[in-house]
């Protein structure tokens, strides 16, 4: 009855594969011009009102030139982003492997509760008896977060990991010169495993880094900081489970190492959601280690950012923690907002951290409680030696086929002679559906696959995760190069030119040329 | 758990799979009298009811600008944001991606984040923008390194209209770097002679307009005297919305052009997250801190984006690299370039003349108050007034009265003998009725 007009209703046997489209769209894959080709600047989709006459007072200054900002009504905004959003892997698509990176879910809880006015529409000046509430907040904040570390203060107003590392290391910095050692103790050593930061922000706070190397099981070994240490020594940073994806086993020594000779010890907790629960680091020596809300308490990283990176203080560093710093007052909570007369180190930023993340963190840990904490850190240590467990008969473990942490590391021994590349691997995972993992790194190993499935993987999800790499992996031994070196092949784009971009960087939009007289005279 | 997708079967049969008995041997690298046997003395998992009803209690002890005559300012503006930019945001494709590291599925965050660094250089007159900064103050910190690795010099000089705080995070930078800072003193009315500070030795100025008072700079004297000793002007704003009022830092000459873009698109959050902007000219851009995107083409030719230039980055650089910072405000810049897109030139510009109009009005208004002084003789949509008494006080009482009338200046610099100063924003929110509000609550309290 639904097909009496000849609508045809099965597939023709002859349809041909594909053909070039005269949009260059495919189907629901849309290609998307920049705003600036579809905008105009006199158009706008925000309804305001001129206001009535008045008289300036912006001076001699009032801006006379154009900007050159085009604008999109309210539809044509809504589609030109939705397109763009569509050209994006996110977690709420897909397992989303990226070591180091802990893209777990993110649950939407916590974005209805940082979007509580009682929240995002407070400003940080207004006065401290109208935001009792928020300090609330951050102080019950805080308190988890010294609980879970078993650690005597945090420094909340770090923005980012980077940002709680320059924290931390400015804390020690602030001690060490307390003691009268500044200009003794110049020294930090950053493991060869390091994340990138860590180097950066030691050179910042200007130390000069000396570089640890990894043993061969992929730990830091007393030895070879016992070798590095001396009365030069500020400290050392060192990250925890570490970047190999496993927990660094001597490092309660290697805290006594460093206390014995003067030094510091900072813990970079970027891969603190393996432990919380387990282990507090605390217990393990650390002076300070910062812990990205983003990370291990789910804030979502929203393609880049904003994160956020507490840092949580032994009470060697407490008293030197950057202002502002919240103190209750009887029943009342205040700001400590002026650093002098105190032995803060200064400001690191404008106002009071990152209030939003504060609330999803919060609100993640509400919802977990210490028991759901600990599974999660369970459950995600579990998923990570799953994968593990299951690929170790055709990928590398260049340490071994020993427990990790939340994540495990590969390396690219077993493709030697197959002309597959790490990289081409990483593409091939794209065509399947896969964001890839996080690819050349650590450094310390060759063509690094650092794989972090996160606890919010079922069994299913890994199971076709695995088999989909076990697929990928036995193509690659059994020479089948074309399936990896063009990779990929069905992204919204194949690989792209990186060297073109950094040869003549094109970094903004700029107005076509119009082709001059001399141009068109010679064509 | 509600979020925990793994069945007690599951875990079993995983681990027997593994040939493992206890998940505890999977941590058998931690010390074994530290591991945690119990789950630590706090409270237990609760269900999304029980959470938004705490929550909901802390939100409900404070005062939301919307529910109150706001006129808070002082480097964090309440303007409204439209409805459609809070949607896209929470589309999952923007909210839970990650850093554009895999830029072939990563096409939607690389191309806004072009956008956005072109929407920046635009307003801020300069050739070149990065992908975004924490906020304005740790920009401006990144700005006084970028400017000392350029001229290789060590000493920066603040404005006494840079913000306090901004200046403190400088000034905590730099002391840690054993850089060089002069401050100026607080400089309410904008008449600090800046220029006599200006040597050869001089690594950067760093000066904001609007400042922190509220008045606009002329900064051409100032990139003049900057570039005759080979030093850097960097100009700092706090209301990105003032770029469409009043000319472009880039056209008065300044290097580096930094400031706060949370007015636009951004809630105010008590403090963060915000977005950093950070533009400078092209011949420095090697020396910029932060992510790039960059234009370049697939392997089809079809135009597409990358992270560029990343060689001058932590993560290839260590510790000659240009910057520490690896997360940015990748989703605050999205929201800024949603709304910046939806007002387009027409309605940013719309927007700015409501903003200033009604600052008019107010100060006109304050003006007439018995014993309070208007101190500006120009301003965007900020101005500081002197009250009779204690400012911290009036704002307190003020506050009692529903009313938040602003930011007392001894907040921020106190001991500076300033103590009778209150900075007073108004935007596009505030209506006559609160402005009426606002006057009569102030005249009952002085």
């Amino acid at each position: 009855m639904l097909n009496n007009q000849g609508r045809p209703t099965t597939p023709k046997d002859s349809a041909v594969a594909s053909h070039e489209t005269f949009t260059r769209n495919r189907g629901l894959q849309m290609e998307e011009a920049l705003l600036f080709e579809i905008g105009r600047t006199d158009v706008t989709g925000v309804d305001l009102d001129e206001p009535a006459s008045f008289v300036s007072r912006l001076g001699h200054l009032a801006r006379e030139e154009e900007i050159g900002l085009p604008g999109l009504s309210e539809p044509e905004t809504m589609r030109h982003y939705v397109r763009l959003s569509q050209k994006n892997y996110a977690i709420d698509s897909g397992l989303y492997p990226l070591g180091s990176c802990t893209m777990k879910h993110n649950p939407r809880l916590n974005e209805s509760m940082a979007r509580l006015p009682g929240f995002s529409d407070i400003h940080p000046l207004q006065p401290q008896s109208t935001v009792q509430g928020a300090l609330t907040l951050i102080e019950e904040l805080a308190g988890w977060l010294m609980t879970l570390t078993n650690m005597d203060a945090v420094a909340m107003s770090p923005k980012a990991g980077a940002h709680g590392e320059y924290c931390g290391m400015a804390a020690i910095k602030a001690a060490i010169e307390a003691k009268g050692e500044g200009a003794l103790r110049k020294v930090v050593l950053v493991p060869e495993s390091a994340h990138g930061t860590n180097p950066a922000t030691a050179a910042a706070i200007g130390f000069e880094v000396r570089s640890v190397p990894a043993g061969a099981d992929g730990n830091v070994h007393p030895d070879a900081v016992r070798a590095l240490m001396g009365p030069e020594v500020a400290a050392i940073m060192l990250t925890n489970p570490n970047t190999c994806g496993l927990f660094e086993r001597q490092i309660v020594e290697i805290a006594q190492i460093l206390h014995e000779g003067g030094g510091y010890f900072y813990c970079d907790g970027a891969n603190f959601n393996a432990i919380v629960g387990k282990v507090r680091p605390g217990d393990l020596g650390i002076d300070a280690m910062h812990i990205n809300l983003h990370k291990t308490f789910s804030t979502p990283h929203g393609g880049g950012g904003p994160g956020a990176g507490p840092v949580v203080l032994s009470s060697r560093l407490a008293p030197f923690a950057p202002v502002p710093f919240i103190k209750r007052d009887g029943d009342k909570l205040a700001l400590v907002e002026d650093a002098i007369g105190t032995q803060a180190l200064g400001r690191l930023t404008a106002f009071h951290g990152q209030m939003g993340m504060f609330v999803r963190a919060l609100s993640y840990i509400l919802s977990h409680g210490s028991d759901g904490l600990k599974q999660a850190s369970e459950d995600a240590v579990l998923n990570a030696n799953y994968v593990r467990a299951r690929l170790a008969d055709l990928m590398s473990l260049p340490f071994g086929n020993r427990p990790c942490m939340h994540e495990v590391l590969f390396d690219d021994a077993w493709l030697k002679d197959t002309g597959v590349t790490t990289l081409d691997f990483a593409k091939a995972m794209i065509d399947e559906g896969y964001h890839p993992m996080t690819m050349y790194f650590p450094l310390v190993v060759h063509g690094a696959m650092l794989i972090e499935p996160t606890e919010s993987e079922s069994l299913a999800s890994l199971e076709l995760f695995i088999m989909t790499l076990r697929d990928l992996a036995m193509s690659a031994l059994r020479g089948e190069k074309t399936r990896f070196e063009g990779a990929p092949f069905y992204a919204p784009r194949r690989r792209l030119d990186e060297t073109r971009a950094a040869r003549a960087p094109v970094l903004r939009w700029t107005p076509p040329q119009p082709i001059t007289d001399a141009q068109q005279a010679a064509e | 758990m509600r979020y925990l997708p793994l069945s007690e079967t599951d875990r079993s049969g995983m681990l027997a799979r593994m040939g493992v008995t206890h998940v505890d041997e999977l941590f058998a690298d931690v010390p074994a009298h530290l591991l945690l046997k119990d789950p630590l003395d706090l409270p237990r998992r609760k269900g999304e009811l029980d959470v938004a009803r705490q929550l909901g209690r802390l939100a409900a002890r404070n005062v939301p600008a919307s529910s109150v005559p706001f006129f808070v300012g002082a480097g964090a503006y309440k303007h409204h944001v439209p409805a459609t930019v809070d949607h896209l945001l929470q589309r999952s494709e923007f909210l839970t991606s990650y850093t554009p590291y895999q830029p072939e599925i990563s096409q939607g965050t690389l191309q806004y984040l072009f956008e956005f660094q072109t929407q920046v250089a635009l307003l801020t007159g300069m050739d070149v923008a990065n992908a975004s900064m924490y906020d304005g103050s740790t920009g401006t910190a990144e700005a006084v390194l970028m400017a000392h690795r350029v001229t290789r010099r060590k000493k920066a000089v603040l404005s006494g209209g840079l913000h306090p705080h901004y200046a403190e995070v400088v000034r905590t930078q730099s002391q840690l770097a054993g850089d060089d800072v002069v401050t100026m003193d607080a400089d309410v009315r904008a008449s600090e002679d800046i220029l006599s500070q200006i040597d050869a030795t001089t690594s950067c100025v760093v000066v904001q307009t609007p400042d922190f008072f509220g008045n606009p700079r002329d900064l051409t004297a100032i990139a003049e005297k900057c570039h005759a000793n080979g030093a850097l002007l960097i100009a700092v704003f706090t209301e990105v919305v003032s770029l469409a009022a009043l000319k472009s830092p880039g056209a008065m000459g300044a290097d580096i052009v930094v400031g706060e873009g949370q007015s636009i698109g951004n809630a105010l959050n008590f403090g963060g997250p915000y977005v950093g902007l950070f533009a400078t000219r092209t011949k420095y851009v090697r020396q910029m801190p932060g992510r790039l995107c960059g234009e370049t083409l697939d392997a089809e030719g079809r135009r597409g984006f990358v992270l560029t230039l990343s060689t001058r980055e932590q993560h290839i650089r260590r510790d000659k690299a240009t910057s520490n910072i690896c997360t940015n405000s990748g989703l605050c810049a999205l929201a800024f370039t949603i709304h910046m897109t939806l007002l387009g030139e027409a309605g940013l510009k719309r927007l700015a003349r409501i903003n200033h109009a009604n600052a008019v009005q107010l100060s006109g208004l304050l003006a007439g108050v018995k014993g309070v002084e208007v101190l500006n003789q120009s301003f965007f949509n900020e101005f500081t007034i002197r009250v009779p008494g204690k400012a911290a006080d009036v704002i307190e009482k003020l506050a009692a009265k529903g009313v938040l009338g602003g930011v007392p200046v001894s907040r921020l610099l106190s001991g500076k003998g300033l103590d009778d100063l209150i900075i007073v924003a108004n935007t596009e929110v505030n209506t006559d009725e609160d402005r009426a509000t606002f006057v009569a609550a102030l005249k009952e309290v002085l």
